[in-house]
């Protein structure tokens, strides 16, 4: 699937949804299917640190591809972290670099990739369009 | 004096707006408090009527807003108890009334091998500035510990003293225990030993009725926004011997006597630390929230909060798993709480889509989150125009934390 199709399958099962609690269920829900990160990559190396919450980033290169796994020590960040892997894993640098991750937006979640949230998930986008284009160049 | 609290409620508008469909409650005070009708009026009466820059004008305008600064300045004297308005300094606030000691008072009085003691429960404002000065002065930062319960640890804040302390700065009230510290005592028992104690009064000007005089603190800071005052202006209270000692913070317009080539001299106290045109509109703001607080009385303000506290202490006690930071008898209207393990930042989300404000995190205090080897927690801070059913939902929005993350 094309993230844009992901993106909006995301934002249809957020629509459900009418109070926010209800949201934050499903977002909890995608935390817990966020497959694991290799405990290896858990590690300093691969922090990237918000004000509140952190996030591990792993990723590789495989046949023109961008895969990545990651976690986080809180649930929320967890979840959104899920949704953004399911969107972005598995993708081509050029698509990486040039989602504009909009679902977020769409399903209400804006504040959690704002810089100022400090839960360090505008860094991880960050990171995650770096790696894009660091694998592009090298490739 | 009993507290109406539906008139009190009425004057700060922002807590009647709903959130989320569900009405605002506001636990963030410790933060920031809002700000009554009364103070926002006297901003824009400022601007409407009085607005001019002060000081030396002498037009119609500027003599009518210099009298009315000056007059602020008054009442906020006599709101601290302070001996003389000369010993009353305007500032951006709180953390700007630290820096400005840290750096004036290092400036002039820290050397190699030289001492200041902290202690571990302090906020950033009040440490990261006697670190940077100490650093730049070869001195050495000592830092004073707590108990479990929050409270500081006399015994080892005596043991740091030794004869190359040239000051101690600590906290009145911890802004993430609420610990109430015991400065007089703490105070009495440096000047005993000719040290000097700055007091970070933050968090306590808005909980308890202060009175420098009676403390015998060599400085006072806080902020008015925490105050239920404008942003943007704070107080530094110094002892007159030690400000006229203090070499300026800051330069500019204001604070000079006369400026020549060859070098220039300062102005007298409290000018000689108020560089620049001052916040105006913030001191007509916090007047108006001086006097606002000394209408409800502060004692008034002391009792309601405290009865707030206990109530929300035995509330969230019942809830199993609740793991409490700062339980010290002395203690200002706060709680800082975790959920056993449940993330301060997944708890403070769910809490605010429930429509209540707390804080989550740090809080700005590393050094005393590290000490507990935590993330940061949830704190709900008080202030007089909260209520017990206020409380009572936000009990209901731990449960149901509980029961989300379980």
């Amino acid at each position: 699937m094309t993230i844009h199709e992901i993106e909006n399958q995301l934002v249809d099962e957020f629509a459900a949804f009418d109070d926010w609690l209800d949201k934050y269920d499903l977002i909890l829900d995608m935390g817990k299917s966020l497959p694991p990160i290799d405990p290896k990559y858990k590690t300093d190396q691969f922090i990237i640190s918000g004000c509140q919450s952190k996030v591990w980033l792993h990723a590789e290169y495989r046949e023109g591809k961008v895969f990545f796994t990651a976690d986080s020590d809180a649930i929320i960040t967890k979840g959104i972290v899920s949704m953004l892997v399911s969107v972005l894993s598995g993708q081509t640098p050029d698509a990486i670099q040039f989602a504009d991750l909009s679902f977020i937006d769409q399903i209400g979640l804006k504040e959690h990739l704002s810089p100022t949230r400090s839960n360090g998930l505008a860094s991880m986008v960050k990171q995650m369009k770096l790696y894009a284009m660091v694998f592009k160049m090298k490739s | 004096m009993s507290f109406d609290i539906q008139s009190v409620r009425a004057d700060f508008p922002i807590l009647s707006q709903t959130i989320y469909k569900r009405p605002l409650i506001y636990f963030d005070n410790a933060a920031t408090t809002q700000k009554p009708l009364q103070v926002i009026h006297a901003i824009s009466k400022y601007y409407e009527e009085d607005n001019c820059n002060i000081h030396r004008g002498v037009h119609y305008l500027s003599v009518k807003a210099t009298e009315a600064f000056e007059e602020a300045r008054k009442e906020i004297r006599e709101f601290i108890n302070a001996t003389s308005t000369h010993e009353v300094i305007f500032t951006k606030g709180a953390s700007e009334s630290l820096n400005l000691v840290a750096a004036s008072f290092g400036k002039k009085f820290l050397k190699p091998g030289d001492e200041v003691i902290t202690t571990i429960m302090e906020h950033h404002s009040n440490f990261v500035p006697w670190q940077i000065i100490c650093a730049e002065k070869g001195a050495t930062l000592k830092i004073a510990n707590i108990l479990p319960n929050g409270e500081l640890d006399l015994e080892h804040l005596y043991s740091l003293i030794s004869e190359h302390t040239k000051i101690i700065a600590i906290t009145h009230v911890s802004n993430v225990l609420g610990t109430i510290n015991p400065v007089k005592e703490i105070i009495s028992y440096a000047h005993r030993q000719g040290i000097p104690v700055l007091v970070d009064g933050a968090q306590g000007v808005s909980h308890i009725s202060v009175d420098v005089t009676d403390l015998d603190c060599d400085f006072y800071c806080f902020s008015g926004h925490k105050m239920y005052g404008p942003m943007g202006i704070g107080v530094l209270y110094g002892k007159e011997k030690w400000l006229e000692e203090l070499p300026p913070y800051q330069s500019g317009g204001e604070m000079v006597k006369d400026v020549n080539i060859e070098r220039t001299t300062y102005n007298e106290l409290p000018f000689k630390f108020e560089a620049g045109t001052p916040n105006v509109e913030g001191v007509m703001g916090l007047r108006a929230a001086v006097q606002y607080l000394k209408n409800l009385g502060m004692d008034e303000i002391h009792a309601y909060e405290d009865s707030l506290l206990k109530h929300a202490v035995e509330r969230f006690s019942s809830i199993c798993d609740m793991r409490f930071f700062g339980t010290a008898p002395s203690k200002a209207s706060l709680v800082s709480f975790l959920i056993g393990d449940i993330h301060p930042f997944d708890a403070g989300t769910i809490i605010d889509k429930m429509g209540i404000a707390v804080r989550t995190g740090h809080h700005c205090a590393q050094p005393l989150i590290d000490h507990f080897g935590i993330p940061g927690t949830v704190r709900a801070s008080f202030a007089f125009y909260n209520t017990i059913e206020e409380i009572e939902k936000l009990a209901d929005a731990v449960s149901r934390v509980k029961t989300m993350f379980r």
